[in-house]
Protein backbone atom coordinates (compact mmCIF):
# COMPACT_ATOMS: atom_id res chain seq x y z
CA UNK A 1 0.00 0.00 0.00
CA UNK A 2 1.27 3.44 -0.90
CA UNK A 3 0.93 6.25 1.62
CA UNK A 4 1.37 9.78 0.31
CA UNK A 5 2.57 12.70 2.42
CA UNK A 6 2.37 16.17 0.88
CA UNK A 7 4.92 18.62 2.22
CA UNK A 8 5.87 22.23 1.74
CA UNK A 9 9.08 24.16 2.12
CA UNK A 10 8.53 27.35 4.12
CA UNK A 11 10.38 30.17 5.90
CA UNK A 12 11.34 29.37 9.49
CA UNK A 13 8.74 30.85 11.86
CA UNK A 14 11.49 32.87 13.54
CA UNK A 15 12.22 34.66 10.23
CA UNK A 16 11.63 38.32 9.67
CA UNK A 17 9.51 38.75 6.57
CA UNK A 18 10.00 41.61 4.15
CA UNK A 19 8.24 42.27 0.88
CA UNK A 20 10.22 41.54 -2.29
CA UNK A 21 10.88 43.97 -5.12
CA UNK A 22 7.91 42.64 -7.11
CA UNK A 23 5.60 43.85 -4.32
CA UNK A 24 3.76 40.51 -4.45
CA UNK A 25 5.99 37.94 -2.76
CA UNK A 26 8.50 37.93 0.09
CA UNK A 27 12.16 38.81 -0.25
CA UNK A 28 13.87 35.42 0.29
CA UNK A 29 17.26 36.97 1.11
CA UNK A 30 18.44 35.97 4.56
CA UNK A 31 15.41 33.72 5.13
CA UNK A 32 16.03 30.14 6.29
CA UNK A 33 13.63 27.60 4.82
CA UNK A 34 12.45 24.55 6.75
CA UNK A 35 10.02 21.64 6.52
CA UNK A 36 6.59 23.15 7.22
CA UNK A 37 6.16 22.43 10.98
CA UNK A 38 2.70 20.86 10.61
CA UNK A 39 4.01 18.54 7.86
CA UNK A 40 6.35 16.89 10.37
CA UNK A 41 3.28 15.48 12.13
CA UNK A 42 2.03 14.21 8.76
CA UNK A 43 5.35 12.46 8.00
CA UNK A 44 5.48 10.93 11.49
CA UNK A 45 1.92 9.64 11.28
CA UNK A 46 2.57 8.03 7.89
CA UNK A 47 5.73 6.34 9.20
CA UNK A 48 3.89 5.11 12.31
CA UNK A 49 1.12 3.64 10.17
CA UNK A 50 3.60 1.84 7.94
CA UNK A 51 5.46 0.48 10.98
CA UNK A 52 2.25 -0.75 12.60
CA UNK A 53 1.32 -2.61 9.40
CA UNK A 54 4.84 -3.91 8.82
CA UNK A 55 4.46 -3.06 5.14
CA UNK A 56 3.77 -0.18 2.79
CA UNK A 57 5.65 2.60 1.10
CA UNK A 58 5.71 6.22 2.25
CA UNK A 59 6.10 8.67 -0.63
CA UNK A 60 6.61 12.38 0.08
CA UNK A 61 5.44 14.85 -2.55
CA UNK A 62 6.08 18.57 -2.91
CA UNK A 63 5.07 21.15 -5.49
CA UNK A 64 7.51 23.95 -6.20
CA UNK A 65 11.05 24.83 -7.24
CA UNK A 66 14.26 22.79 -6.85
CA UNK A 67 14.78 24.18 -3.35
CA UNK A 68 11.87 22.00 -2.13
CA UNK A 69 14.13 18.97 -2.56
CA UNK A 70 15.78 20.00 0.69
CA UNK A 71 12.52 19.42 2.54
CA UNK A 72 11.87 16.17 0.65
CA UNK A 73 15.36 15.00 1.64
CA UNK A 74 14.62 15.73 5.31
CA UNK A 75 11.45 13.64 5.10
CA UNK A 76 13.49 10.82 3.55
CA UNK A 77 15.97 11.12 6.42
CA UNK A 78 13.10 10.71 8.90
CA UNK A 79 12.28 7.43 7.14
CA UNK A 80 10.08 8.07 4.10
CA UNK A 81 10.88 5.71 1.20
CA UNK A 82 10.96 8.02 -1.80
CA UNK A 83 10.13 11.52 -2.94
CA UNK A 84 8.43 13.24 -5.86
CA UNK A 85 9.06 16.87 -6.79
CA UNK A 86 6.35 18.34 -8.99
CA UNK A 87 8.37 21.17 -10.43
CA UNK A 88 7.10 24.68 -10.88
CA UNK A 89 9.07 27.87 -10.26
CA UNK A 90 6.01 30.11 -10.37
CA UNK A 91 3.42 31.17 -7.80
CA UNK A 92 0.49 28.81 -7.48
CA UNK A 93 -2.72 29.34 -5.58
CA UNK A 94 -4.04 26.56 -3.33
CA UNK A 95 -6.32 25.07 -5.99
CA UNK A 96 -3.49 24.91 -8.49
CA UNK A 97 -1.23 23.17 -5.95
CA UNK A 98 -4.05 20.75 -5.10
CA UNK A 99 -4.63 19.93 -8.79
CA UNK A 100 -0.96 19.06 -9.29
CA UNK A 101 -0.98 16.86 -6.18
CA UNK A 102 -4.24 15.14 -7.14
CA UNK A 103 -2.82 14.09 -10.51
CA UNK A 104 0.23 12.56 -8.82
CA UNK A 105 -1.72 10.83 -6.02
CA UNK A 106 -4.14 9.32 -8.51
CA UNK A 107 -1.30 8.07 -10.70
CA UNK A 108 0.42 6.34 -7.79
CA UNK A 109 -2.91 5.14 -6.37
CA UNK A 110 -2.29 6.16 -2.75
CA UNK A 111 -5.48 5.69 -0.74
CA UNK A 112 -4.12 7.16 2.49
CA UNK A 113 -2.83 10.72 2.19
CA UNK A 114 -1.43 13.02 4.86
CA UNK A 115 -0.96 16.79 4.83
CA UNK A 116 0.04 19.27 7.54
CA UNK A 117 -3.11 21.22 8.45
CA UNK A 118 -1.66 24.40 6.97
CA UNK A 119 1.54 25.81 5.57
CA UNK A 120 2.98 28.58 7.69
CA UNK A 121 3.70 30.73 4.64
CA UNK A 122 0.38 31.52 2.95
CA UNK A 123 -1.62 30.09 5.89
CA UNK A 124 -4.41 28.89 3.62
CA UNK A 125 -5.18 25.63 5.44
CA UNK A 126 -7.21 24.27 2.52
CA UNK A 127 -4.89 22.35 0.17
CA UNK A 128 -5.62 19.01 1.87
CA UNK A 129 -9.38 19.47 1.64
CA UNK A 130 -9.18 20.66 -1.98
CA UNK A 131 -7.04 17.68 -2.96
CA UNK A 132 -9.43 15.26 -1.25
CA UNK A 133 -12.42 16.71 -3.05
CA UNK A 134 -10.62 16.69 -6.43
CA UNK A 135 -9.86 12.99 -5.89
CA UNK A 136 -13.29 12.16 -4.49
CA UNK A 137 -11.62 11.03 -1.23
CA UNK A 138 -13.03 11.42 2.26
CA UNK A 139 -11.29 14.04 4.36
CA UNK A 140 -10.76 14.89 8.00
CA UNK A 141 -8.86 18.08 8.74
CA UNK A 142 -6.97 19.38 11.80
CA UNK A 143 -6.56 15.90 13.32
CA UNK A 144 -5.10 15.47 16.82
CA UNK A 145 -5.89 11.76 17.29
CA UNK A 146 -6.17 9.02 14.68
CA UNK A 147 -7.18 5.36 14.81
CA UNK A 148 -7.27 3.14 11.75
CA UNK A 149 -8.83 -0.32 12.21
CA UNK A 150 -9.39 -2.23 8.99
CA UNK A 151 -11.38 0.09 6.75
CA UNK A 152 -12.71 2.14 9.64
CA UNK A 153 -11.07 5.48 10.38
CA UNK A 154 -11.83 7.38 13.58
CA UNK A 155 -10.21 10.73 14.15
CA UNK A 156 -10.50 13.57 16.59
CA UNK A 157 -10.30 17.02 15.05
CA UNK A 158 -9.76 20.24 16.93
CA UNK A 159 -12.68 22.67 16.94
CA UNK A 160 -13.46 25.80 18.97
CA UNK A 161 -13.66 24.75 22.60
CA UNK A 162 -13.17 21.02 22.08
CA UNK A 163 -12.84 18.15 19.66
CA UNK A 164 -15.11 16.46 17.14
CA UNK A 165 -14.87 12.68 16.89
CA UNK A 166 -15.23 11.88 13.19
CA UNK A 167 -15.77 8.55 11.46
CA UNK A 168 -15.02 7.78 7.85
CA UNK A 169 -13.43 5.18 5.59
CA UNK A 170 -10.78 4.81 2.86
CA UNK A 171 -9.68 6.42 0.62
CA UNK A 172 -8.97 9.36 2.86
CA UNK A 173 -7.00 12.57 3.28
CA UNK A 174 -5.95 13.48 6.83
CA UNK A 175 -4.55 16.91 7.71
CA UNK A 176 -2.47 16.90 10.87
CA UNK A 177 -2.32 19.27 13.83
CA UNK A 178 0.23 19.63 16.62
CA UNK A 179 -0.57 17.16 19.40
CA UNK A 180 -1.16 14.18 17.08
CA UNK A 181 2.30 12.73 17.69
CA UNK A 182 5.91 13.61 18.49
CA UNK A 183 7.81 13.76 15.18
CA UNK A 184 11.05 11.78 15.31
CA UNK A 185 14.43 13.34 14.66
CA UNK A 186 16.36 12.05 11.68
CA UNK A 187 19.14 9.75 12.88
CA UNK A 188 22.61 9.90 11.38
CA UNK A 189 21.87 6.53 9.78
CA UNK A 190 18.64 7.98 8.38
CA UNK A 191 20.45 10.97 6.95
CA UNK A 192 23.02 8.71 5.26
CA UNK A 193 20.30 6.41 3.92
CA UNK A 194 18.33 9.39 2.57
CA UNK A 195 21.19 10.23 0.22
CA UNK A 196 20.61 6.97 -1.62
CA UNK A 197 16.83 7.30 -1.87
CA UNK A 198 15.32 8.63 -5.07
CA UNK A 199 13.52 11.89 -5.66
CA UNK A 200 11.64 11.72 -8.92
CA UNK A 201 11.29 15.05 -10.69
CA UNK A 202 8.58 15.92 -13.15
CA UNK A 203 6.70 19.01 -14.23
CA UNK A 204 3.66 19.84 -12.10
CA UNK A 205 0.29 19.69 -13.85
CA UNK A 206 -0.85 22.84 -15.61
CA UNK A 207 -0.86 25.98 -13.49
CA UNK A 208 -4.21 27.77 -13.71
CA UNK A 209 -4.52 30.24 -10.87
CA UNK A 210 -7.96 31.54 -9.99
CA UNK A 211 -6.50 33.79 -7.32
CA UNK A 212 -4.45 36.80 -8.35
CA UNK A 213 -2.12 38.54 -5.93
CA UNK A 214 -2.61 42.27 -6.27
CA UNK A 215 -0.15 43.38 -3.64
CA UNK A 216 1.79 42.18 -0.60
CA UNK A 217 2.48 44.71 2.11
CA UNK A 218 3.66 44.92 5.68
CA UNK A 219 0.92 45.31 8.29
CA UNK A 220 0.41 48.88 9.43
CA UNK A 221 3.02 49.60 12.09
CA UNK A 222 1.46 49.94 15.49
CA UNK A 223 2.44 53.02 17.51
CA UNK A 224 3.97 51.74 20.72
CA UNK A 225 1.71 52.79 23.56
CA UNK A 226 2.52 54.13 26.93
CA UNK A 227 4.19 52.41 29.83
CA UNK A 228 2.03 53.47 32.72
CA UNK A 229 4.20 52.35 35.59
CA UNK A 230 6.48 49.71 37.03
CA UNK A 231 4.45 48.20 39.87
CA UNK A 232 0.93 47.58 41.13
CA UNK A 233 0.39 51.27 41.87
CA UNK A 234 -0.18 51.64 38.10
CA UNK A 235 -3.11 49.20 38.13
CA UNK A 236 -5.93 51.70 38.88
CA UNK A 237 -4.70 53.91 36.03
CA UNK A 238 -4.54 50.93 33.67
CA UNK A 239 -8.09 49.94 34.53
CA UNK A 240 -9.28 53.53 34.09
CA UNK A 241 -7.69 53.69 30.60
CA UNK A 242 -9.21 50.37 29.59
CA UNK A 243 -12.59 51.54 30.81
CA UNK A 244 -12.68 55.17 29.71
CA UNK A 245 -10.21 55.53 26.83
CA UNK A 246 -10.31 52.10 25.15
CA UNK A 247 -13.82 51.31 26.43
CA UNK A 248 -13.10 47.58 26.39
CA UNK A 249 -14.08 46.61 29.93
CA UNK B 1 -28.71 42.41 -11.42
CA UNK B 2 -25.63 40.57 -10.35
CA UNK B 3 -26.09 36.99 -9.22
CA UNK B 4 -26.93 36.36 -5.59
CA UNK B 5 -24.75 36.18 -2.50
CA UNK B 6 -25.13 32.96 -0.52
CA UNK B 7 -24.01 32.79 3.12
CA UNK B 8 -23.31 29.56 5.00
CA UNK B 9 -24.78 29.70 8.51
CA UNK B 10 -23.15 27.52 11.15
CA UNK B 11 -25.08 26.14 14.09
CA UNK B 12 -23.98 24.13 17.08
CA UNK B 13 -26.66 22.49 19.22
CA UNK B 14 -29.29 24.31 17.21
CA UNK B 15 -27.90 27.74 18.03
CA UNK B 16 -26.53 29.98 15.27
CA UNK B 17 -22.95 31.02 15.90
CA UNK B 18 -21.94 34.65 16.38
CA UNK B 19 -19.39 34.37 13.55
CA UNK B 20 -22.27 33.45 11.23
CA UNK B 21 -24.11 36.67 12.11
CA UNK B 22 -20.96 38.53 11.07
CA UNK B 23 -20.91 36.54 7.82
CA UNK B 24 -24.62 37.25 7.24
CA UNK B 25 -24.14 40.99 7.72
CA UNK B 26 -21.03 41.10 5.51
CA UNK B 27 -22.75 39.03 2.83
CA UNK B 28 -25.76 41.34 2.87
CA UNK B 29 -23.56 44.45 2.71
CA UNK B 30 -21.78 42.92 -0.28
CA UNK B 31 -25.13 42.17 -1.93
CA UNK B 32 -26.25 45.79 -1.42
CA UNK B 33 -23.08 47.15 -2.94
CA UNK B 34 -23.21 44.98 -6.06
CA UNK B 35 -26.97 45.32 -6.44
CA UNK B 36 -28.27 41.89 -5.57
CA UNK B 37 -29.75 40.02 -2.61
CA UNK B 38 -28.28 37.72 -0.01
CA UNK B 39 -29.64 34.35 1.00
CA UNK B 40 -28.44 31.82 3.54
CA UNK B 41 -28.06 28.07 3.81
CA UNK B 42 -28.46 26.51 7.22
CA UNK B 43 -27.92 22.80 7.78
CA UNK B 44 -28.94 21.03 10.96
CA UNK B 45 -31.67 19.44 12.98
CA UNK B 46 -33.92 21.82 14.95
CA UNK B 47 -32.58 25.36 14.83
CA UNK B 48 -33.98 28.30 16.79
CA UNK B 49 -34.97 31.59 15.22
CA UNK B 50 -33.45 31.25 11.75
CA UNK B 51 -35.80 34.02 10.62
CA UNK B 52 -33.87 36.50 12.76
CA UNK B 53 -31.10 36.35 10.15
CA UNK B 54 -33.36 38.84 8.34
CA UNK B 55 -32.15 41.35 10.92
CA UNK B 56 -28.70 41.03 9.37
CA UNK B 57 -29.98 41.57 5.85
CA UNK B 58 -30.66 37.98 4.73
CA UNK B 59 -33.78 37.76 2.53
CA UNK B 60 -34.27 34.01 2.58
CA UNK B 61 -32.93 31.09 4.61
CA UNK B 62 -32.95 27.57 3.22
CA UNK B 63 -32.81 25.16 6.15
CA UNK B 64 -31.79 21.61 5.20
CA UNK B 65 -33.18 19.55 8.03
CA UNK B 66 -32.58 16.02 9.26
CA UNK B 67 -32.10 14.67 12.77
CA UNK B 68 -28.74 13.21 11.65
CA UNK B 69 -27.45 16.63 10.57
CA UNK B 70 -27.30 18.28 14.01
CA UNK B 71 -23.59 17.54 14.13
CA UNK B 72 -21.29 18.38 11.25
CA UNK B 73 -20.86 15.95 8.38
CA UNK B 74 -18.46 17.31 5.76
CA UNK B 75 -19.84 15.01 3.07
CA UNK B 76 -23.52 15.81 3.66
CA UNK B 77 -23.03 19.53 4.31
CA UNK B 78 -20.93 19.93 1.13
CA UNK B 79 -23.52 18.11 -1.01
CA UNK B 80 -26.46 20.11 0.36
CA UNK B 81 -24.78 23.51 0.18
CA UNK B 82 -23.67 22.82 -3.41
CA UNK B 83 -27.19 21.69 -4.32
CA UNK B 84 -28.71 25.03 -3.32
CA UNK B 85 -25.73 26.99 -4.67
CA UNK B 86 -26.40 25.55 -8.12
CA UNK B 87 -30.16 25.94 -7.88
CA UNK B 88 -29.98 29.59 -6.76
CA UNK B 89 -27.41 30.55 -9.40
CA UNK B 90 -25.45 32.47 -6.75
CA UNK B 91 -21.96 33.70 -7.67
CA UNK B 92 -20.71 34.91 -4.28
CA UNK B 93 -20.32 32.66 -1.26
CA UNK B 94 -19.49 33.75 2.27
CA UNK B 95 -18.31 31.44 5.06
CA UNK B 96 -16.83 32.09 8.49
CA UNK B 97 -13.23 31.05 8.83
CA UNK B 98 -14.07 28.72 11.73
CA UNK B 99 -13.01 25.10 12.09
CA UNK B 100 -16.19 24.12 10.21
CA UNK B 101 -15.92 26.86 7.59
CA UNK B 102 -12.29 26.05 6.82
CA UNK B 103 -13.16 22.38 6.39
CA UNK B 104 -16.28 22.91 4.28
CA UNK B 105 -15.54 25.90 2.03
CA UNK B 106 -12.71 24.25 0.02
CA UNK B 107 -14.93 21.26 -0.78
CA UNK B 108 -17.54 23.66 -2.13
CA UNK B 109 -14.85 25.43 -4.17
CA UNK B 110 -14.11 22.18 -6.01
CA UNK B 111 -17.79 21.31 -6.49
CA UNK B 112 -18.59 24.76 -7.93
CA UNK B 113 -15.29 25.40 -9.73
CA UNK B 114 -14.98 28.56 -7.66
CA UNK B 115 -11.91 30.52 -6.65
CA UNK B 116 -11.47 30.62 -2.89
CA UNK B 117 -9.89 33.17 -0.56
CA UNK B 118 -9.70 32.17 3.11
CA UNK B 119 -9.28 34.16 6.31
CA UNK B 120 -10.13 37.55 4.83
CA UNK B 121 -9.94 40.48 7.27
CA UNK B 122 -11.26 43.07 4.83
CA UNK B 123 -13.31 43.07 1.63
CA UNK B 124 -12.87 46.14 -0.52
CA UNK B 125 -15.75 46.24 -2.96
CA UNK B 126 -15.35 48.33 -6.08
CA UNK B 127 -18.20 47.55 -8.46
CA UNK B 128 -18.09 43.81 -8.95
CA UNK B 129 -14.37 43.73 -8.26
CA UNK B 130 -13.61 42.55 -4.74
CA UNK B 131 -10.14 42.90 -3.27
CA UNK B 132 -9.73 40.84 -0.13
CA UNK B 133 -6.99 41.49 2.41
CA UNK B 134 -5.66 38.48 4.27
CA UNK B 135 -2.80 38.07 6.70
CA UNK B 136 -0.04 35.68 5.56
CA UNK B 137 3.05 34.46 7.40
CA UNK B 138 0.81 34.61 10.50
CA UNK B 139 0.30 38.33 10.04
CA UNK B 140 3.88 39.33 9.30
CA UNK B 141 2.56 40.46 5.90
CA UNK B 142 -0.81 41.27 4.36
CA UNK B 143 -1.78 39.98 0.93
CA UNK B 144 -4.34 41.78 -1.22
CA UNK B 145 -5.92 39.24 -3.53
CA UNK B 146 -8.77 38.92 -5.99
CA UNK B 147 -10.57 36.05 -7.65
CA UNK B 148 -10.57 35.68 -11.43
CA UNK B 149 -13.41 33.21 -11.77
CA UNK B 150 -17.14 33.82 -12.04
CA UNK B 151 -17.89 32.07 -8.75
CA UNK B 152 -16.12 33.42 -5.71
CA UNK B 153 -15.81 32.07 -2.18
CA UNK B 154 -14.61 34.11 0.79
CA UNK B 155 -14.13 32.89 4.34
CA UNK B 156 -14.09 35.71 6.89
CA UNK B 157 -11.96 35.79 10.02
CA UNK B 158 -14.24 35.76 13.08
CA UNK B 159 -14.34 38.84 15.34
CA UNK B 160 -13.16 41.17 12.56
CA UNK B 161 -16.33 41.97 10.58
CA UNK B 162 -18.98 43.60 12.77
CA UNK B 163 -22.44 42.02 12.83
CA UNK B 164 -23.86 45.23 14.32
CA UNK B 165 -27.35 45.55 15.80
CA UNK B 166 -30.03 43.42 14.17
CA UNK B 167 -32.94 45.24 12.54
CA UNK B 168 -36.40 43.78 13.12
CA UNK B 169 -36.72 42.32 9.61
CA UNK B 170 -37.53 38.64 9.49
CA UNK B 171 -36.18 36.40 6.72
CA UNK B 172 -38.35 33.89 4.88
CA UNK B 173 -37.36 30.42 6.12
CA UNK B 174 -37.81 27.49 3.77
CA UNK B 175 -37.40 24.13 5.48
CA UNK B 176 -36.29 21.25 3.28
CA UNK B 177 -36.48 17.83 4.88
CA UNK B 178 -33.47 15.78 3.77
CA UNK B 179 -33.89 12.08 3.10
CA UNK B 180 -30.84 9.87 3.57
CA UNK B 181 -28.04 12.46 3.67
CA UNK B 182 -24.55 11.39 2.52
CA UNK B 183 -22.92 10.59 5.86
CA UNK B 184 -19.71 9.01 4.53
CA UNK B 185 -17.79 11.37 6.85
CA UNK B 186 -19.65 12.13 10.04
CA UNK B 187 -19.13 13.54 13.52
CA UNK B 188 -20.22 10.89 16.01
CA UNK B 189 -19.36 12.72 19.22
CA UNK B 190 -18.10 16.06 20.53
CA UNK B 191 -15.67 16.24 23.43
CA UNK B 192 -15.77 19.62 25.09
CA UNK B 193 -12.72 21.01 26.82
CA UNK B 194 -13.58 21.62 30.48
CA UNK B 195 -16.09 24.42 30.00
CA UNK B 196 -13.37 26.89 29.07
CA UNK B 197 -13.63 29.61 26.46
CA UNK B 198 -11.51 29.04 23.37
CA UNK B 199 -8.93 31.67 22.41
CA UNK B 200 -10.10 31.51 18.79
CA UNK B 201 -13.55 32.77 19.76
CA UNK B 202 -12.89 34.95 22.77
CA UNK B 203 -13.42 38.67 22.89
CA UNK B 204 -10.88 39.05 25.68
CA UNK B 205 -7.75 36.91 26.14
CA UNK B 206 -5.33 36.80 29.06
CA UNK B 207 -2.11 35.05 28.03
CA UNK B 208 0.82 33.86 30.10
CA UNK B 209 4.42 33.17 29.18
CA UNK B 210 7.70 32.09 30.69
CA UNK B 211 7.61 35.04 33.11
CA UNK B 212 5.11 32.99 35.17
CA UNK B 213 8.08 30.76 36.07
CA UNK B 214 6.08 27.54 36.28
CA UNK B 215 2.70 25.93 35.51
CA UNK B 216 1.70 26.21 39.17
CA UNK B 217 1.50 30.00 38.79
CA UNK B 218 -1.01 29.99 35.95
CA UNK B 219 -3.77 30.38 38.53
CA UNK B 220 -2.84 34.09 38.42
CA UNK B 221 -3.73 34.12 34.72
CA UNK B 222 -6.88 32.05 35.26
CA UNK B 223 -8.09 34.31 38.07
CA UNK B 224 -7.76 37.43 35.93
CA UNK B 225 -9.39 35.64 32.98
CA UNK B 226 -12.31 34.59 35.21
CA UNK B 227 -12.76 38.14 36.48
CA UNK B 228 -12.88 39.43 32.89
CA UNK B 229 -14.85 36.55 31.40
CA UNK B 230 -11.81 35.98 29.20
CA UNK B 231 -10.11 32.96 27.61
CA UNK B 232 -6.68 31.81 28.77
CA UNK B 233 -3.90 31.87 26.19
CA UNK B 234 -0.27 30.80 26.32
CA UNK B 235 3.01 31.47 24.54
CA UNK B 236 4.73 28.77 22.54
CA UNK B 237 7.54 28.53 25.12
CA UNK B 238 5.18 27.42 27.89
CA UNK B 239 3.26 25.05 25.61
CA UNK B 240 6.50 23.44 24.43
CA UNK B 241 7.56 23.15 28.08
CA UNK B 242 4.35 21.22 28.74
CA UNK B 243 2.89 23.79 31.16
CA UNK B 244 -0.24 24.39 29.06
CA UNK B 245 -2.07 22.57 26.28
CA UNK B 246 -1.56 23.38 22.61
CA UNK B 247 -5.19 24.47 22.28
CA UNK B 248 -4.25 27.62 24.21
CA UNK B 249 -1.18 28.52 22.13
CA UNK B 250 -1.29 31.91 20.46
CA UNK B 251 1.14 32.57 17.64
CA UNK B 252 2.35 31.31 14.30
CA UNK B 253 2.22 27.59 15.13
CA UNK B 254 -0.78 28.08 17.40
CA UNK B 255 -3.84 30.22 16.87
CA UNK B 256 -3.95 33.63 15.28
CA UNK B 257 -6.36 35.76 17.29
CA UNK B 258 -8.02 39.17 16.99
CA UNK B 259 -9.83 39.82 20.27
CA UNK B 260 -10.96 43.24 21.47
CA UNK B 261 -8.54 43.05 24.39
CA UNK B 262 -5.37 40.97 24.68
CA UNK B 263 -3.44 41.00 27.96
CA UNK B 264 0.07 39.52 27.66
CA UNK B 265 1.60 38.60 31.02
CA UNK B 266 5.22 37.56 31.36
CA UNK B 267 5.48 37.26 27.56
CA UNK B 268 8.50 38.91 25.99
CA UNK B 269 7.01 38.88 22.49
CA UNK B 270 8.92 36.52 20.20
CA UNK B 271 8.27 37.36 16.54
CA UNK B 272 6.05 34.32 16.07
CA UNK B 273 3.91 35.28 19.08
CA UNK B 274 3.51 38.89 17.93
CA UNK B 275 2.46 37.61 14.53
CA UNK B 276 -0.45 35.74 16.10
CA UNK B 277 -1.89 38.55 18.24
CA UNK B 278 -0.84 41.90 16.85
CA UNK B 279 -4.21 42.46 15.15
CA UNK B 280 -5.96 42.53 18.56
CA UNK B 281 -7.80 45.85 19.00
CA UNK B 282 -6.16 46.70 22.34
CA UNK B 283 -3.06 45.11 23.77
CA UNK B 284 -1.87 45.32 27.36
CA UNK B 285 1.60 44.07 28.27
CA UNK B 286 2.82 43.26 31.75
CA UNK B 287 6.48 42.30 31.76
CA UNK B 288 9.52 42.92 33.95
CA UNK B 289 11.82 43.84 31.06
CA UNK B 290 10.83 47.24 29.70
CA UNK B 291 12.88 46.56 26.55
CA UNK B 292 10.82 43.46 25.70
CA UNK B 293 9.43 43.54 22.13
CA UNK B 294 5.88 43.05 23.44
CA UNK B 295 5.85 46.72 24.48
CA UNK B 296 6.34 47.69 20.81
CA UNK B 297 2.84 46.45 19.98
CA UNK B 298 1.15 47.19 23.31
CA UNK B 299 -1.24 50.11 23.77
CA UNK B 300 -0.71 50.09 27.52
CA UNK B 301 2.09 48.54 29.49
CA UNK B 302 3.26 48.01 33.02
CA UNK B 303 6.98 47.24 33.16
CA UNK B 304 6.90 45.32 36.40
CA UNK B 305 6.57 42.02 38.21
CA UNK B 306 3.60 39.86 37.11
CA UNK B 307 3.47 38.23 40.55
CA UNK B 308 2.75 41.58 42.16
CA UNK B 309 0.64 43.18 39.43
CA UNK B 310 -1.69 40.36 38.39
CA UNK B 311 -3.41 39.89 41.80
CA UNK B 312 -3.87 43.67 42.09
CA UNK B 313 -5.31 43.87 38.58
CA UNK B 314 -7.69 40.96 39.26
CA UNK B 315 -8.93 42.71 42.43
CA UNK B 316 -9.42 46.00 40.60
CA UNK B 317 -11.38 44.31 37.78
CA UNK B 318 -13.56 42.47 40.30
CA UNK B 319 -14.38 45.82 41.90
CA UNK B 320 -15.68 47.40 38.71
CA UNK B 321 -17.40 44.25 37.48
CA UNK B 322 -19.08 44.00 40.87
Amino acid sequence: MKIAVCVSHVPDTASKISVGSDGKTIDPNGVTFIVNPYDEFAIEEALKFKESKGEGEVVVISVGPDANKETLRKALAMGADSGVLLKDDNYRDSMSVAKALAVQIKEMDARLVFFGKQSVDYDNSIVGQLTAELLGYNCISVVVDLKIEGDKITAEREIEGGREVVETSFPVVITTQKGLNEPRYASLKGIMAAKKKTIEEKPAAENINLIEVVQMKKPAAKQPGKIIGTDSSAVPELVRLLKEEAKVI
Amino acid sequence: MANKVLVFIEQRNGVIKKASLEAAKSGSDLADKIGTVSEAVLIGSDVDNAGLLGGYGIKKVVHFKNSELGNYSSSAYADLFAEYANESGADYFIFSNTSMGKDLAPKIAVKLDAGIIVDAVNLDIDGENIIAARPVYAGKAILNVKINSAKKIFTLRPNVFAAGEASDSIAEVEIREVNSPNLSTKVIDIKKSEGKLDVAEADVIVSGGRGLKGPEHFNLIEDLADALGAAVGASRAVVDAGWRSHGEQVGQTGKTVSPTLYIACGISGAIQHLAGMRSSKYIVAINKDKEAPIFQVADYGIAGDVFEILPALTEEIKKIKG
